[in-house]
């Protein structure tokens, strides 16, 4: 069974069997359709890429709102955008180490404090120009200058100084920070020329495809750019086309009129996974669905409380009920194993009621209903979780009273102002962004009013520490502090569902983000 | 002048007078949704510095009497402004977006109009007989299923079972006018079944209504078809009504359809209204009501001067 199997792939590798075949013969042979479908990704993968072909992309989540400034970006499509038209200067593989990209390399000083980019030569923008050190300094300036609206500010605002000095960037930190490189990969940051100062809408970049129409909020057109400085980009053009109605995006994936479609709801996904000319990737991510309290406002204020809220949580109903299987059990912190230096030997949280009961005795609390405030909008699936975790709570004597709210306004009115409602996190690349923007005393988005001195100088200790055992055990320490202190409950972790046609061939699954971190049209290409 | 000029002209100032009217309370009801457009924007990652920058940037800091005067100035002289969130020219986006909304409610308008005067008429020659029956079982059916169920259900076998139709109804520039009318078969399909019972209904109950007069009978006795006396004699008078629903059913063709939008991804003024108010961009918010509230009192009017031109009575007042 193995020769004939090693001459099928043979045979893909080399374009004689397609993927309908191969799959035809792999079950005969008794292969599990899994692994049939992973090999002959592997055989199609060594094939090398095949150029050519129009990729249209049906994408959630964009609006006739949006703007292709880069500093903008909040969403799917608009993110996809950037991605297609530019580049940044490094990017997270998926295996969680550091790619250079427009720069060449990256080096650190020994603390820690100066980061030099040597920038890539001879890359050139959609324009003609080429990208110079100059262009890259204007950039960074524009998302950290006091101007700045940008998406990026948050992560920018260590930098005390920036440099730009022939084919090298320099940046300056005023604290140390072993993870700036990974700062810097941020889907913000893209290198525009002249730093985007001018027109910063323009979607100029140095991406493989450049902007051909720009209609938002309907589609984003893109046509290849031969003078590209990757070998990425395979295809002639690519159309990023927003289709924000679920049913819409999946009858439009089924007919073949898109060869992508991101979002996939759990609920259809075992359905449309057997669809003979579809695959489902299912990729475990660092996005979390939570419930947050705010540790400094009654009733909450009570750990005990806090505690019993978190053992009255039934995880494994929520992953199953609500993810349906696609995702894992949080851990009431908001990293998971798919963060570097992650310690795999904190105990996972169970569902407790005695424990529940106990902690929620202890807290005194009056017995008055405790108001958790949801919305359709907060996360997929927000209101009926809303709905499970009251039913468990009562039984542990919890009474919990569930107040839904509007979409309309709810991440300005309700989310990071009410002490406990429903949201979500769509991760960060490295541990320290993660607790930096939402877990340090001082982060504008400490949405859980959590706010330790002890915790806050371990993750500036752990910032600068650049042993990767010792940082290890120090957010280790700090894992343990959310978890048992923390206004956190965090159920669950979400998958990224995505569907693709199997005229696709070259993916890779990234934890980093949905469509392989939103490489896709970059990194594919049709069998 | 001329009574009808002078009618014309009289309705033309009211109608501008009521589209201002229509801006103000448009202007002061975003305003009072909660938050504004540089929060929408930002959304969660919304910090305070941002905030403050973006709405300096926006110049929203301004107090909203003077944010709307200068709208209004603009948009007399012509200029329709910059959206808030894209800085895109809105007068071109609405142009886009208008031209698809149009050319998808006139397909809807073609077949349905026609469709549903015919139908009514049939319905009054066979009236109270099967094909009567037939037709208003049929047209009540459609229009009491929510038109996105039908578009789902024929989404599913049309387009992803039987792969006839393309689901996406995407328009654009570089489409032949075939290639358009191909793409929007499906949505304009929905839209005439939602359209076409009152219109039908109306039509049957006008003429009805007429054939119980005296000169219908007349009409009759001297030897006329059923046909003949219906399209001759009935119809004429029937005019007034027939034409009043017909306007209404074809502004919402164009104010109405955003579910419809929505199902088929197609891209007109509907998704562009909602994605607007969601993000709270008040000058796109005003351009695409005033140019709905346009489309509402023109066709009104153009329902109440029709009636007039159509009855001798109204046509030469004493």
């Amino acid at each position: 069974m193995n020769e004939q199997l090693t001459h099928m792939t043979k045979e893909v590798t080399a374009g004689k069997l397609t993927r309908r075949e191969f799959m035809g013969k792999a079950a005969a042979l008794g292969v599990s359709a899994a692994l049939a479908s992973t090999m002959f990704a592997d055989a199609a993968r060594a094939a090398g890429p095949k150029k050519g072909g129009d990729f249209k992309m049906g994408m959630s989540s964009g609006e006739s709102t949006n703007s292709l400034d880069p500093a903008s970006y909040a969403s799917p499509v608009p993110a996809m955008n950037g991605r297609l038209f530019g580049d940044t200067l490094v990017e997270v593989t998926p295996d969680g180490s550091i790619e250079p990209r427009l720069a060449e390399s990256v080096e650190g000083s020994a603390d820690a404090k100066v980061w030099t980019f040597k920038l890539r030569p001879g890359v050139e923008f959609h324009n003609g120009k080429t990208m110079t050190s100059e262009d890259v300094l204007k950039t960074m300036e524009r998302h950290s200058n006091e101007d700045s609206k940008s998406g990026a500010l948050g992560i920018m605002k260590g930098i005390e100084s920036m440099k730009a000095d022939g084919e090298y960037f320099q940046v300056t930190l005023a604290e140390a920070n072993a993870d700036l490189p990974y700062l810097m990969s941020d889907y913000h940051l893209i290198v525009q020329p002249d730093g985007g100062m001018e027109n910063p809408g323009d979607g100029v970049g140095t991406g493989p495809y450049k902007l051909e129409t720009n209609e938002p909020g309907v589609r984003h057109l893109f046509s290849k750019f031969e003078n590209h400085w990757s070998d990425e980009g395979h295809y002639d053009s690519v159309e990023n086309i927003v289709i924000n109605d679920a049913t819409a995006r999946m009858a439009a994936l089924q007919s073949g009129q898109v060869h992508m479609a991101n979002r996939v709801e759990p609920k259809v996904a075992d359905l449309l996974g057997r669809a003979p000319n579809l695959t489902v990737e299912s990729t475990p991510g660092r996005g979390h669905y939570v419930f947050i309290m705010h540790c400094d406002t009654a009733p909450f204020d009570s750990n005990e409380l806090r505690m019993a809220l978190k053992y009255a949580i039934n995880r494994e109903e929520m992953v199953d009920k609500i993810l349906r299987g696609y995702g894992s059990l949080g851990n009431d912190m908001p990293i998971n194993v798919s963060y570097p230096l992650f310690d795999t030997s904190i105990p996972q949280r169970e569902f407790d009621l005695e424990k529940a009961k106990e902690h929620y005795q202890k807290s005194g609390h009056d017995g008055s209903p405790i108001i958790l405030r949801t919305a359709d909008g907060a996360f997929p699936g927000a209101v009926d979780a809303a709905a499970l975790f009251q039913q468990s709570a009562a039984q542990a004597g919890i009474p919990l009273e569930i107040k839904r709210e509007p979409n309309d306004g709810y991440w300005s009115e309700v989310w990071n102002v009410q002490p406990f409602c429903a949201s979500y996190w769509s991760g960060r690349p490295v541990q320290d962004q993660m607790y930096g923007t939402a877990y340090l005393s001082t982060a504008d988005w400490n949405d859980t009013r959590f706010k330790v001195e002890e915790f806050d100088a371990l993750l500036l200790q752990a910032r600068a520490e650049l042993d990767p055992e010792k940082r290890k055990e120090l957010y280790s320490k700090m894992g343990y502090m959310v978890r048992d202190t923390g206004g956190l409950i965090c159920p669950m972790f979400n998958d990224f569902i995505d569907g693709i046609s199997t005229q696709v061939a070259g993916w890779v699954t990234d934890p980093n983000g949905e469509l392989m971190n939103q490489y896709i049209a970059r990194k594919t290409w049709f069998a | 002048m001329h009574p009808i000029i002078k009618l014309v002209s009289q309705r033309l100032a009211l109608g501008l007078l009521l589209l201002f009217g229509a801006s103000a309370l448009i202007f002061g009801l975003t305003e009072a949704l909660p938050g504004d457009a540089a929060q929408a924007v930002l959304g969660q990652s919304a910090t305070p510095e941002a905030l403050a920058n973006l709405r300096e940037e926006m110049g929203l800091n301004r107090p909203a009497l003077t944010r709307y005067f200068e709208w209004l100035g603009g948009i007399v002289q012509g200029d329709l402004g910059q959206s808030l969130t894209n800085k895109l020219d809105i007068a071109e986006s609405i142009g886009k977006r208008l031209g698809n909304t149009l050319f998808l409610a006139s397909v809807a308008a073609v077949v349905s109009v026609p469709l549903a005067i015919f139908l009514g008429l049939l319905a009054v020659q066979y009236r109270n007989r099967w094909p009567d029956k037939l037709i208003s079982a049929i047209t009540l059916t459609t229009v009491s299923i929510p038109e996105f169920l039908i578009g789902y259900v024929l989404v599913y076998f049309i387009s992803v079972k039987l792969g006839w139709f393309s689901s996406l109804a995407m328009i654009n520039d570089t489409m032949s006018f075939g290639q358009k009318l191909y793409a929007v078969a499906l949505p304009a399909f929905v839209l005439t079944l939602v359209v076409l019972a009152q219109m039908m209904r109306m039509t049957r109950a006008a003429i009805l209504n007429l054939m119980q007069s005296a000169y219908i009978e007349t009409a009759e006795l001297k030897g006329l078809t059923t046909f003949q006396v219906i399209a001759r004699h009935a119809f004429p008078n029937a005019i007034s009504p027939i034409v009043n629903v017909v306007m209404l059913n074809l502004a919402y063709l164009v104010v109405g359809v955003v579910v419809v939008e929505v199902v088929f991804v197609y891209p007109g003024m509907g998704q562009y209204l909602v994605d607007s108010v969601t993000k709270r961009d008040v000058p796109v918010v005003l351009a695409c009501g005033v140019v709905f509230a346009a489309v509402y009192i023109g066709l009104n009017m153009v329902a109440d001067i029709v009636s007039i031109l159509a009855n001798p009575r109204l046509r030469h007042p004493k």
